[in-house]
């Protein structure tokens, strides 16, 4: 953060080490080839590549639900076709592997929320705490209700 | 130089929109219908209940909400993947309308099935 400020500051000052001085010809680019595999080998960066990928599992679980809508507007038959279907080992496998990732999105969502947004009460940065816990809180109230709407209704 | 006008704010708006969308209310869904009815966890509805249930309309829009703009998170996000993660910049227009396009295409289609549902 304050690394930052003072790199922002420098580059502002011309100070900047990256930067080259200006020149009247411009210089050669030196743009070395990276590896379309430079996320493999350290952690975080695998991390970076997953929860990018959590976006696949986003499509994959909205492709379901509009198939099950489908199913379920074409009559009963075709909904036990759906449920069917869906009970097989390998969609079982893919949905699990699916909420996995799933899961992966909403717990790095909500803790990138206070990085995004600096909210700053009486000119203090209010504690990351303090704009993620409401949303975890959100996420486990509307995920009870929804639950126990469908446990009612059976 | 001019600066050139960017539609990406556009994008990102839906993009964390969608984020927010599918953070909240996908996980439940898909641990439902895709792990605890299909392992007898727990019973799934009836059909005639949750036939019932998607025709509320506030049901409708819920549902319309949570299938559209996580489409739209995934436009945006998976875009990236490609080009950042696994550099994939000469098919950039081709992956860029794949991506919206499919995104476009169920949100119609979600329009479309719970209009009729």
């Amino acid at each position: 953060m304050d690394s930052a400020a003072a790199r922002a500051r420098a580059s502002a000052d011309g100070h900047s080490s990256t930067a080259p001085a200006y020149t009247e010809f411009h210089p050669r680019w030196y743009r070395p080839r990276i590896s379309t595999y430079w996320w493999l080998g350290r952690w975080p960066y695998v991390k970076f590549i997953l929860r990018e990928l959590s976006s696949v599992a986003v499509a994959w679980t909205v492709a379901f639900t509009l198939f099950q809508l489908w199913s379920l507007s074409q009559g009963e038959v075709a909904y036990s076709t759906f449920t069917r279907r869906a009970s097989s080992p390998i969609m079982i496998a893919l949905n699990v592997i699916a909420f996995g990732f799933l899961l992966l999105h909403s717990i790095t969502w909500f803790n990138l929320a206070p990085k995004a947004m600096a909210v700053r009460v009486s000119g203090k940065r209010l504690p990351a705490i303090l704009i993620s816990g409401p949303q975890f809180l959100a996420w486990f109230a509307i995920s009870a209700i929804v639950l126990w709407i469908y446990m009612v209704r059976t | 130089m001019e600066a050139k006008k960017s539609h990406e704010p556009i994008f990102w708006t839906l993009f964390s929109a969608g984020g927010v969308v599918a953070a909240l209310l996908l996980p439940v869904h898909l641990f439902i219908f895709g792990m605890a009815v299909p392992l007898h966890w727990i019973h799934g509805p009836a059909y005639n209940l949750l036939l019932s249930l998607a025709q509320m309309p506030i049901a409708r829009l819920y549902l319309f909400v949570m299938c559209s703009l996580p489409l739209f998170h995934f436009a945006h996000r998976f875009r990236y993947t490609l080009y950042d993660g696994l550099q994939i910049k000469h098919l950039n227009e081709v992956v860029f309308a794949s991506c919206y396009g499919i995104a476009v295409l169920g949100t119609v289609a979600a329009g479309w099935l719970l209009w009729r549902i």
